[in-house]
């Protein structure tokens, strides 16, 4: 069984992200990049399925600019088996991500396509879903747990209400949420061998894929802040304002 | 041109329609046209009675059937879309529902679609928040078709009734299909609590409580005197204290309670992504430093083991 995992390289999380001045988008030079938190766990499944002997081959596939180049690094340190860039300088839109993705699938051929729920930069939340819808799999968001059988698949997903689990007839697509594993840490070692192991280069247009932008983004700004508030010295002030000051009790 | 929308309900485990649909309501109101709304579910029976009589909708439309049952994505999709190019909008509320089928439709449509709207500036701009919240990107959806979700609590329900209920049209129940089954749900219910989407007030706890049973103990009695939902920070949830469905932020849940208290919780980017609208903020944190302190509208500096019990005490009061 191969598995394909499409990983985004965003804005670290640990980073606030800014407005420009002029409001044309957000700030991100000189700042540090690293692969999209949700996509280092479906990483790390994929991984551990090959562990376990249920995969054969672990493909990372990243679309972007040659920047992108760096989460697929990553992604091989961390035990990917091969690396794909589908390198695109225009500005990639889910529906457009999506669309390369369906294009490498038909060409890879996996059983199982592992994305993140959402990248953290766009909080679109969207791509997988897209890419189940074409390629007319089934899929299975939210994951918290992964367990593969004889041409099914099962997931216990997160959702408002618990958890639910969902039988899917392979190939699938599943995206993953925070409790489906704990990443592990690239090696020195492994950060250095990744540093020589190809990376094979796509474009959209040997993939036969129009990118264009969809949404227009006129502009960003940071949201309203809260004014400042006040710290209080015991529960009775505590109370005292929320009663009479907040009215909220 | 006139605007067609609809919107796409959701039901409660209790069968009735959830409160979110009244938000729809609002959002939709800006988007100025006839409004329908869609319920689908197992059994609609009390919830069409509901949706008939919501104040300036046109026409309820009416798909129930096993197959529906689940709310699996594959079979909200083929309810949805022999309807969706009658309509310029599709609306439905952001939730983990909402977030699995519509962006399936907008690809088998061939649409981009925007996500997690919470403002509306003009039929075809919107406003979403972008980077856990810390941006708010305005966006232009130029499609023929605009799929949104809508991030619920940022626009308040449409109160009131309709004068007469309006027509209730039947669809097909989608035929079953093989690719995807539910085997299993494990719900879990707040026992004698409100829901964390609809409560005035929550009460969160996070790592700072040290263990599921503190959690519990320390927070459950400040909930039961509020009348409140209680909540979790990503590592409370991680760390067992509470269960997932409770965890506010980012990749959570959002709310926007009258009052929300945090207790134990740092404030990451991320948690505050949840509850930064909140009406009211409090928070109780032994480090005077802590982020969170930058969003309470009242903090408390001190150990929550000793604040949080004579914090209820005196509410029993
Ligand atoms: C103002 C603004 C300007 C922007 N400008 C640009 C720009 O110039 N160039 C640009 O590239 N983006 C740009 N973006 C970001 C871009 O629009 C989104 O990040 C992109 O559409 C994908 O959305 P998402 O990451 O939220 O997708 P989601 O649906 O949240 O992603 C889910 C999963 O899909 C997969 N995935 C997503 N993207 C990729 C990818 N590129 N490669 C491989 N797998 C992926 C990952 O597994 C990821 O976890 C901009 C965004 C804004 C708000
Ligand atoms: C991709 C991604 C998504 C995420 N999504 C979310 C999300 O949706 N929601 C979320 O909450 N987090 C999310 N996080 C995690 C987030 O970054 C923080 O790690 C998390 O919110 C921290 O939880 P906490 O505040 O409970 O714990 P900590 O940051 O460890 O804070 C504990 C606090 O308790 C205080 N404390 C300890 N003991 C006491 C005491 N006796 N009395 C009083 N105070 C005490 C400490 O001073 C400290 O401030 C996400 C992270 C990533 C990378």
């Amino acid at each position: 069984m191969k598995i394909l995992v499409p990983v985004k390289r965003v804005l670290d999380y640990t980073i606030k992200a800014r407005a420009k001045a002029d409001g044309s988008g957000v700030e991100l030079a000189g700042l540090k990049m690293s692969l999209n938190p949700f996509d280092e766990i479906a990483l790390e499944a994929a991984i551990r399925l090959k562990e376990v002997g249920q995969a054969t081959e672990v493909v990372a596939l990243s679309c972007g600019d040659a920047m992108v180049q760096e989460g697929l690094r990553t992604a091989l340190a961390l035990g990917a088996d091969r690396a794909l860039w589908v390198s695109s300088t225009e500005e990639l839109q889910p529906l457009s991500v999506a669309k390369l993705l369906h294009a490498v699938v038909l060409r890879e051929i996996p059983t199982l396509v592992i994305c993140g729920k959402q990248a953290i930069d766009d909080d679109a939340n969207q791509t997988g879903q897209m890419l189940a819808a074409l390629l007319n799999w089934g899929q299975a968001t939210n994951a918290a747990e992964i367990q593969v059988g004889e041409g099914r698949v099962d997931v216990v997903r997160e959702t408002d209400g618990g958890t639910e689990t969902l039988r899917l007839i392979l190939p699938a697509v599943i995206t993953t949420d925070l409790r489906l594993n704990e990443p592990r840490y690239a090696t020195l070692p492994n950060i250095m061998k990744a540093r020589k192991k190809p990376i094979e280069t796509l474009t959209p247009e040997e993939l036969g894929v129009t990118v264009e932008p969809r949404l227009k983004t006129l502009r960003v700004q940071e949201p309203p802040q809260r004014p400042a508030g006040v710290k209080v010295d015991s529960i009775a002030t505590l109370l005292a304002r929320l009663k009479n000051e907040a009215k909220v009790i | 041109m006139e605007n067609r929308i609809l919107l796409v309900a959701e039901l409660g485990p209790d069968g009735h329609l959830k409160s979110s649909l009244r938000s729809l309501l609002t959002a939709a109101k800006f988007l100025k046209g006839d409004i329908d709304v869609l319920v689908w579910g197992g059994d609609t029976t009390s919830a069409v009675v509901e949706a008939q009589h919501l104040p300036g909708i046109r026409q309820v439309l009416n798909g129930s059937g096993p197959t529906l049952a689940d709310g699996l994505a594959e079979m909200l999709c083929a309810l949805v879309r022999p309807l969706a190019r009658q309509y310029t909008h599709i609306l439905t509320a952001a939730t983990t529902i909402g977030k699995n089928w519509m962006p399936r439709l907008a690809a088998l449509e061939d649409v981009a679609m925007v996500s997690d709207i919470v403002g509306v500036e003009s039929s075809d701009t919107f406003i979403r928040p972008i980077y856990a919240g810390s941006i708010w990107a305005t966006v232009c959806c130029p499609e023929p078709l605009k799929l949104m979700t809508v991030r619920t609590t940022a626009f308040p329900g449409t109160e009131g009734e309709g004068r007469d209920p309006v027509p209730v049209e039947n669809l097909p129940c989608p035929a079953a299909l093989l690719q995807s089954t539910r085997i299993a749900v494990q719900a879990h219910v707040q026992e004698g609590r409100p829901s964390l989407e609809n409560a005035r007030v929550v009460v969160s706890g996070g790592r700072g409580l040290g263990s599921a049973e503190h959690y519990e103990a320390l927070l459950g009695p400040l909930a039961d005197e509020l009348n409140a939902a209680l909540g979790a920070s990503r590592a409370a949830v991680d760390l067992g204290y509470a269960s997932n469905d409770v965890q506010v932020g980012q990749t959570g849940k959002v709310v926007a309670p009258d009052l929300y208290i945090a207790i134990g919780i740092s404030g990451a980017i991320q948690h505050l992504a949840g509850m930064q609208t909140s009406r009211v903020i409090v928070a109780i944190n032994k480090d005077p430093d802590a982020p969170i302190f930058a969003v309470a509208d009242y903090g408390l500096v001190g150990d929550l083991n000793v604040l949080v019990p004579e914090l209820t005490a005196a509410l029993r009061k």
